[in-house]
């Protein structure tokens, strides 16, 4: 049997503040929040998902100070004081899709939608660095992340299309 | 998860002296490992020093003769640095292929290493290149590093700062991934010093090791014909639903000889 | 006023919810005072429950409650039914099993439910449930099938672990055809266990009213009125009227979806003692330990032959591994759909199939993508390649010679193809796979050091399980129709109510379609609901490829009396006779004039009928059809695979896949295309990755997917596919279907590819690098090829 510790109240809560697509947060969480936990039970930002528990299948994608993690795969007091991307933060603010969004959606990148915004996240970030990538880039990019209804194939081609249209820019 | 206690100490001294007072407390680095297994309640530590914000246990240095990074600077960093594909081209490679773009912008080199995973990329390297392990006490040598299953030469608390990896003449690693986990089902780092010749291996056993009669071979002509033909021996390595010693022992060899054929490349 | 949409390649409407973040599914609804549950599960696959101490966990911070299989039985919940019943060949029914929700005395397979905590947090639930004390006495494990029935019993009423041998076919005519065949070709083949693995988790979120007494249940489910039935009806006995089901936004279900599992009995159960709403959301863990796992046949296949390669005769022996309880279907897979589909593309005269079907210390088996039509296609399709390279006769000629040619045609297995064109789809995939020029694409690959393969499949699948007295006199207990309902706004709108699901189908575009396109209004005029019980009127689901071909002409019936009742209001608005109303487009006629009205006006009049023939006509436009399709769809189509194999560590890829199929009329090429990119995923998924394992204890072996692997980006080729139309004679939109074609051909064409490459008779599934390489080490002892 489990010896189980529970310290004390004080011990186990602790202050976590970050700003999410661009607005300062912040609460008292559990120190064993993950920071996926917190953006979507805190913060009600359920556009992250969780598909896995064993950091595979990518669908917690966000960015940390401009770079795709994982967000099951750390606490929140990790991303202390960083600056924090989720998928709804990521279309213009009177709604126009970004150009990678747009890919998706003109080349059927997504049916079910749940790893999606995983991948459009990975995306964004895998883009900014290359311009102009290869389907062999872009598979290799994609191995963070599992999507079980495509078959990657138009998965593949948005990103193709949605990195070129972004011409290297955010 | 279980309950812990987080700590964010400010400086290296704090993070060894919160360490020496809980002594079931971990060090946090990246969290790619540990954060995982403490998910699954594998692991249980009762605090966690997160070593995020020392910007001490960071950074790359290059000189003619090593590539020295520290503990805490991000795989994505050194697979991206062209100084390091620049001094030693295999190194920011192998750095490449750690698990994917998410995990290689956290997870750190200190991380791996105090982790020694049995399947870790990293550890090839540190032992195939005869890298030095410099902690907060100590400098170790990569072959007293590795001891075993999950096994390291680290005493309780003390800290891995960085490493320095002697630059060589060529060097290659080639991975053979398992296709579940991503991971190394059998890697093998190469490395031509000129006199000498380094092989390590990961994934095939129980912790990281080299291979005395490829390293034989390899320092009398460092050719791939120098490793195509030689039986590894099954006895000892790992067998798993993925693969069987001899499965294994098989790949070290395959792998061994596609890294020599990229070293010389 | 409008181009056809039907055919059309139309955007998706769901795809903006889903790129920002506003997808629902689930897990993301978050209830007032919500509770959070965690299941205490088994570690032993067989075990007897001598005591369940709750005590501690009942006493730790944030515990709401604790409840184990005594309470449920208590409480007089039953267990979770069968929705099929199969008559074995001694006139006997299957033996049934209970299938408690909370085990009761005993478990049967590792991750079965012992116990539940509900608390205030997630976390304090998974704390607390470490603290239940289980007094386990471990009993032996039975795991392989094959040997189910001399192992000691799982359920008193199966002593032999057996539910059911069952036969199909005439088996004195196939032994005299075999007896006089100048050539048999034999496999063994293992049909591997696969491991769903929708990216979303089942989750579960269950709410009771005391103010209604009414329970609301959000949850991951492909069909939430076969849902609401079995669980008001069988489990907890409750009105319908009480009970809602909600399955919002769904991340993908591929049959794992269908069922009605335990964890959402008791989250519903739960809601009421504690009157808080209570949700329970699978760790990927959980899904591997006790989402409904497929597959899982050993099979000994026979084909007989004459000279001249036309097939006289096929003898078919399977084991299928139902697992340790009857999941919702699992019965009607390894039988009606799965031996009646052993005709394939041939004329094959008479064909004999015998399934013993077993019970073992592992997870249900049931549907999964294909369900049955995968087993039975590797089995044809292997065994027609392997016939063909045992007479030299090249695998496309032995098709053609048996190929059926004239419909309808009545196979031996029970099934009436209504039409088809096999030749058109082999034709047309030889020309775009370049089949030509294999030879020098294997000579190229040898220098590189690679094996080179090529291997086709021409599969038939049967779709949207049909009709519904015919499949009740086979043992089914539900009807397989479908409903929908059309419901025309004031201002000519239309909300659309379909009894089918999407968890990734694109339903709310490729529906709408056949509605504007029927209506002749455009696609932002038409909105389609599904997903929730108390909207929609009643649906049977999606499954078995049936949404457009049963979901979709349940729809078209409704949109005919639409159209019909809108007849009958222009005929009064035109003052002209019913009969010389013609609707076109949008518009309602009056032939041979200019006169007419709109849709819009026609609905406005109905809605506010100042000018209306009250005297015969009621006011409104809305109206509900149910469709009980007259028989199956059967969509065909034919794959090549090419594989290339490093011969030095035995890793397979695929090179080039290429699929060309028959799915009748097609509604929206792209999200057909996405379709069968899919299934052909999870078909080369099945061939070269995936691969469940239990050990010899009954533990998972691949219990994550740092063991279990599913395909990933870098697995799988750019796929070229095109499509042959014949449609379907018997459904207004001439559909067939296309959700699990790509799961159900692709099996076969990659592992003939793969024995093509290696030139052996058969390689297992999952032909995993090391699988592979231990053939390659053979071959270079036997110093072949």
């Amino acid at each position: 049997m489990l010896s189980l510790f529970f310290p004390e109240e004080e011990r186990m809560t602790v202050k976590v503040s970050m700003k999410v697509n661009g607005k300062p947060v912040s609460a008292e969480v559990e120190a064993r929040t993950l920071l996926v936990t917190f953006i979507r039970e805190n913060l009600r930002l359920t556009g992250t998902h969780v598909g896995c528990d064993t950091a595979q299948c990518g669908a917690c994608t966000v960015h940390m100070n401009g770079r795709a993690i994982k967000s099951c795969s750390i606490v929140a007091m990790q991303a202390e004081s960083a600056d924090i991307l989720t998928i709804e933060g990521v279309a213009k603010p009177d709604g126009t899709l970004h150009p990678m969004q747009a890919a998706f959606k003109e080349h059927h990148g997504l049916q079910c939608g749940f790893c999606t915004p995983g991948i459009v996240m990975n995306a964004l970030d895998f883009a900014r660095s290359h311009p102009a990538p290869s389907e062999h880039e872009v598979r290799e990019s994609l191995e963070g992340n599992l999507c079980r209804c495509t078959g990657y194939h138009n998965i593949v081609k948005s990103i193709m299309a949605g990195a070129r249209a972004m011409g290297g820019k955010p | 998860m279980h309950a812990f206690e987080y700590h964010r100490p400010a400086s290296t001294q704090d993070a060894l002296s919160l360490a020496s007072k809980k002594s079931e407390g971990r060090y946090l680095a990246g969290g790619q490992s540990l954060v995982q297994a403490m998910k699954l309640r594998l692991s249980s530590p009762t605090d966690l020093i997160d070593l995020g914000s020392l910007k001490e246990l960071s950074g790359i240095k290059v000189s003619a003769a090593a590539v020295e990074i520290g503990a805490m600077t991000r795989h994505a960093e050194v697979a991206g640095s062209t100084e390091v594909k620049k001094a030693i081209p295999a190194l920011a490679a192998l750095v490449g292929m750690i698990g994917d773009r998410q995990v290689r912008h956290m997870g750190t080199l200190g991380g791996s290493l105090a982790n020694n995973d049995p399947a870790a990329d990293y550890p090839a390297a540190v032992l195939g290149l005869g890298a030095t392990v410099t902690t907060n006490k100590r400098k170790i040598e990569a072959d007293k590093y590795f001891k075993g299953l999950y096994e390291t030469a680290l005493e309780p608390g003390e800290l891995i700062t960085s490493v320095s990896f002697p630059v060589p003449k060529r060097a290659a690693y080639m991975k053979f991934r398992n296709p579940a986990s991503r991971f190394a089902l059998v890697g093998v780092f190469v490395a031509d010093f000129g006199d000498k010749a380094r092989v390590g291996v990961t994934g095939a056993g129980p912790s990281v090791f080299r291979q005395a009669e490829m390293e034989k071979a390899l320092s009398a002509k460092f050719s791939p014909e120098a490793v195509a033909n030689i039986k590894v021996k099954p006895d000892g390595l790992n067998n798993d639903l993925h693969a069987s010693p001899e499965y294994r022992a098989h790949l070290i060899t395959v792998m061994a000889r596609r890294a020599v054929e990229a070293a010389i490349k | 006023m409008n181009a056809p949409l039907i055919g059309a390649r139309v955007l998706r409407k769901e795809d903006y919810r889903f790129l920002t973040g506003a997808g629902q599914y689930t897990d993301d609804v978050a209830l007032p005072n919500q509770s959070y549950a965690a299941f205490v599960r088994s570690p032993h696959a067989h075990a007897l429950l001598r005591k369940v101490n709750i005590e501690n966990a009942r006493k730790a911070k944030g515990v709401i409650a604790v409840y184990t299989g005594a309470d449920l039985a208590n409480a007089k919940v039953g267990g979770l039914p069968c929705g099929w019943l199969i008559t074995d060949v001694k006139g006997q029914p299957m033996k049934e099993p209970p299938y408690p929700s909370l085990a009761q005395g005993k478990v049967r397979h590792v991750g079965e439910r012992v116990a539940v905590v509900i608390a205030e947090t997630l976390e304090q639930a998974r704390d607390a449930a470490e603290l239940v004390e289980v007094d386990y006495e471990a009993l032996p494990a039975v795991v392989n099938p094959v040997k189910a029935s001399t192992s000691k019993p799982i359920h008193d009423i199966a002593p032999n672990n057996i539910c059911y041998v069952w036969a199909l076919g005439d088996k004195p005519a196939v032994d005299a055809a075999f007896a006089k065949a100048a050539h048999v070709t034999k496999l063994d083949l293992i049909n591997n266990r696969l491991v769903p693995n929708a990216i979303e988790p089942r989750s579960a979120n269950a709410t009771y009213s005391r103010a209604d007494d009414a329970y609301t249940l959000y949850v991951a489910s492909q069909n939430p009125h076969v849902e609401r039935l079995l669980m008001t009806a069988f489990v907890l006995g409750l009105p319908e009227s009480k009970v809602r089901v909600v399955a919002p936004d769904v991340g993908g279900g591929f049959g794992s979806k269908i069922y009605l599992y335990p964890e959402d009995v008791v989250v519903t159960w739960a809601a009421r003692q504690l009157a808080r709403p209570v949700k329970w959301t699978a760790e990927r863990t959980e899904s591997f330990l006790s989402d409904a796992h497929g597959r899982d046949h050993v099979t000994t296949a026979e084909l007989a032959l004459d000279k001249d390669g036309k097939f006289l005769a096929m003898r078919v022996r399977t084991t299928a591994n139902l697992g340790a309880y009857l999941s919702t279907f699992a019965s009607c897979i390894p039988t009606i759909l799965y031996a009646t589909l052993l005709a394939g593309q041939y004329t094959t005269p008479v064909i004999h199939c015998e399934v013993t079907a077993v019970f073992t210390n592992t997870a249900p088996v049931d549907a999964y993508r294909g369900a049955g039509r995968p087993e039975a296609t590797y089995v044809v399709e292997r065994l027609v390649e392997t016939a063909a390279r045992e007479m030299k006769i090249d695998p496309v000629e032995i098709r053609r010679r048996n190929f059926i040619r004239s419909f309808p045609y009545q196979t031996p297995v029970a099934l009436c193809y209504d039409t088809g064109n096999y030749e058109a789809t082999l034709d047309a995939v030889m020309k775009m796979a370049d089949v030509s020029g294999f030879a020098s694409r294997k000579q190229q690959s040898l220098k590189n050091g690679k094996l080179r393969g090529l291997g086709y499949a021409c599969y038939i699948e049967a779709c949207g399980i049909a009709p519904s007295n015919v499949a009740g006199s086979l043992g089914a207990r539900a009807g397989l129709y479908e409903a929908g309902e059309v419901r025309v706004h004031p201002t000519g709108t239309v909300t659309v109510f379909t009894g089918s699901h999407s968890h990734g189908q694109g339903h709310e575009t490729s529906f709408a379609q056949v509605v504007a396109d029927r209506l002749g209004l455009a696609m932002e005029q038409v909105e389609i609901v599904h997903g929730d019980t108390s909207k929609v009127l009643f649906g049977m689901g999606t499954y078995g490829s049936r949404s457009i071909a049963v979901g979709g002409t349940a729809i078209v019936k409704a949109l005919d009396k639409i159209v019909a009742k809108g007849r009958k209001i222009a005929a009064h608005l035109l003052e002209a006779a019913e009969s010389d109303i013609e609707y076109d487009r949008g518009t309602f006629k009056v032939a041979g004039t200019d006169r007419k009205k709109t849709f819009g006006e026609v609905a406005c009049a109905a809605y506010v009928p100042h000018n209306y023939p009250l005297d015969k006509l009621e006011p409104g436009l809305n109206e509900n059809a149910f469709y009980d399709p007259a028989n199956f769809t059967f969509p065909a189509g034919s794959y090549v695979c090419e594989v290339e194999i490093d011969r030095d560590t035995g890793t397979t890829q695929v090179v080039a896949f290429t699929a060309v199929d028959d799915f009748g009329k097609i509604i929206n090429p792209m999200i057909v295309e996405g379709q069968v990119h899919g299934g052909l995923a999870q078909g080369i998924g099945q061939s070269l990755t995936e691969g469940c394992r239990y050990d010899e204890t009954g533990q998972l072996v691949t219990g994550s997917f740092m063991d279990y692997s599913i395909p990933r980006a870098g697995d799988v080729p750019m796929f070229k596919l095109d499509t042959r139309e014949t449609p379907c004679t018997h459904n207004p939109l001439g559909v067939k279907g296309c959700g699990e074609a790509g799961a159900i051909g692709a099996p076969a064409a990659v592992m003939n590819a793969i024995t093509d490459a290696l030139g052996v008779k058969d390689v297992p599934m999952p032909a995993t690098a090391q699988t592979v390489w231990k053939y390659l080490r053979q071959e270079k002892s036997d110093a072949r090829v």
